[in-house]
């Protein structure tokens, strides 16, 4: 009797299993990974490529522009995500952009600076000035927050500035923008350097944040689109040379005017057609 | 006779079958810790074997991506933050586990009970969420830049503080009722009671309950990927930044790649091997009290 019920909790159990294994079948899963930037607009236009393609998941997952290209390569992921150029050693992929945004620097809102300059950026970011006052902000201690390696705004930003890697300065580091995000809204000492698009999506839901100009140009899709932004780039989604796949019709949608609506409610720049 | 001995039979072969299940059952575990101490051994051995054990131990700073792999700071990191939140975790979860069980009245008993249990079961990134939000600011209006060790250890704290102290209650309701009845006719107080009988008998399970919510904490990560600042540093007071081993793994791994996701495994093992001394200690001193009863 009970050798009896413990084979059908087996055959119970394997059923359950196999149960499992069978609805996936009819379904075609497509991975994205990469860059934090771009993740939040690929899984509005996976959304919608999900509902037009019932039999098709779009699986989007976060990790910085690096893993995009790590992943990408060894077939962790079909697509990677990266907010930049590919580099001169990446040209085993092929780049497809989806739109372009920038990069700029953020402060709390409650912070009188209303502008900084190359100089006076690399000053705080080389950790050499370390109060607002020689700014004309309040007697405060600066915290400086910067991203961590690996990430391309970082890449970008530190290209800006123009210096090495180690030399950064950091007193606070952060993973993705939302996290940089936060932490300069909480503390009004703080400066950070995020992506326009998050950030500015962040200050239309009231997060105490503020904008910086660079150079004189005001942090705004505008300046982005003209190409007249400091630190413009690319949104790409990246693939080896030469795979082939399904995924390929969900990167001429990204591609499409289909979702230029969502570009733009990420505060994203359409690319041109 | 016959239906006795079928009886006995069909009684034999289910105890044969419970025990191959409960046997399974317990093998099935211990295999899980050795497969994954396996591979964070085999996962680590190109670093281990290349870089060597001392240069983790002596390099200039940790810069993996320009081939210097100083781990130190962040084992700091890991044990201090760790050990600062068992510092407020520890006497508050005791603290108010006797209260609980000797003071409260039973339905304030019963709902602080059942807030400890809901509090146990909060994601951590909520938790992270609300440090963010509310812990960090606070802390930097003290000292900026806010995201510490500091912010981290008090964060830790709130996450293993439900593990203490409902624990410790468990101990304290498995006291004999009759010890403390005894010690009341004796005279003594409600305090010394609790003091001479009723902590003195749970001491055991309040040590394995410490141990265990160490264990949690010295594994937490996205708490302290979120508080802490996440800079790699000795840490000079309780308002530094500091990375911790799990926060370092999590921020890196996903775009390390060869020696460096290697020396990331490092960080891994050396935090297994954290938590397995902290469990070795508990058993010799499990093992000394009860040679000293």
């Amino acid at each position: 009797m009970r050798t009896d019920a413990g084979r059908w909790v087996l055959v119970l159990l394997a059923s359950t299993f196999f149960a499992c294994e069978s609805r996936e079948d009819g379904q075609t899963t497509i991975v994205l990974t990469g860059s934090s930037t771009v993740a939040p607009l690929m899984t509005e236009i996976g959304r919608r490529y999900e509902e037009q393609h019932p039999g098709v998941r779009v699986d989007v997952q976060a990790g910085g522009s690096s893993r995009g290209v790590a992943d990408a390569r060894s077939g962790l992921a079909q697509i990677g995500m990266a907010s930049r150029e590919l580099t001169a050693d990446e040209q085993d992929l092929v780049a497809y952009p989806i739109a372009s945004d920038g990069v700029t620097v953020i402060l709390h809102r409650d912070n009188p600076v209303k502008a900084l300059t190359q100089e006076q950026l690399l000053e705080i970011y080389l950790g050499r000035a370390r109060n607002w006052k020689a700014f004309g902000g309040p007697d405060s201690e600066i915290t400086v927050v910067t991203k961590a390696e690996g990430r391309s705004t970082r890449e970008l930003f530190l290209d800006y500035l123009g210096i090495e890697s180690p030399e950064i300065h950091a007193d606070v580091i952060i993973g993705h923008n939302e996290q940089g995000i936060q932490t300069v809204a909480g503390n009004p000492a703080a400066i950070g350097f995020v992506s326009i698009g998050t950030a500015a999506v962040d200050v239309e839901r009231g997060v105490a944040i503020r904008l910086l100009p660079l150079d004189g140009i005001p942090a705004t899709l505008e300046a982005v689109s003209s190409g007249t932004f400091p630190i413009s780039r690319p949104l790409n989604l990246v693939v080896p040379r030469g795979r082939h796949g399904d995924f390929e019709d969900l990167i001429r949608f990204a591609r499409s005017e289909q979702v230029h609506d969502l570009v733009r409610a990420q505060a994203f720049v359409p690319i041109q057609p | 006779m016959t239906s006795s001995a079928l009886k006995h039979s069909s009684r034999f072969s289910r105890d044969r079958w419970l025990v191959a299940v409960l046997t399974g059952a317990a093998a099935l575990s211990a295999a899980i810790l050795v497969f994954v101490v396996v591979f964070l051994a085999r996962e680590s051995w190109p670093a281990l074997d290349r870089i060597g054990v001392t240069r983790f131990l002596s390099d200039d700073g940790w810069f993996p991506t320009s081939g210097r792999f100083e781990l130190t700071p962040m084992l700091a990191g890991s044990l201090i933050v760790t050990l600062g939140s068992l510092l407020v975790a520890a006497p508050v979860g005791v603290g108010a586990a006797v209260f609980t069980q000797f003071y409260a009245p039973g339905a304030i008993a019963r709902w602080y009970r059942r807030a400890m249990g809901v509090l146990a079961g909060v994601p951590s990134v909520v938790l992270g969420l609300f440090g963010l939000m509310t812990i960090v600011p606070w802390i930097a209006r003290i000292r900026a830049p806010g995201a510490s060790v500091l912010a981290g250890a008090l964060l830790l704290a709130l996450m293993i503080l439900p593990t203490i102290v409902l624990m410790t209650d468990a101990a304290f309701a498995a006291v004999p009722r009759s010890q403390l009845s005894a010690a009341a006719a004796l005279g003594y107080g409600r305090w010394t009671t609790i003091r001479r009988i009723a902590l003195a008998s749970a001491r055991p399970s309040i040590v394995s309950a410490i141990v265990l919510a160490l264990a949690r904490a010295i594994g937490e990560t996205m708490v302290v990927l979120m508080v802490c600042g996440n800079v790699v540093q000795y840490p000079s007071s309780p308002f530094s930044p500091v990375r911790t081993l799990t926060a370092n793994i999590a921020l890196e791994m996903p775009y390390a790649t060869t020696l460096h996701r290697s020396a990331l495994f490092v960080g891994g093992l050396l935090l297994v091997l954290a938590v397995g001394l902290a469990f070795w200690c508990l058993a010799r001193f499990q093992i000394r009290l009860e040679r000293d009863d």
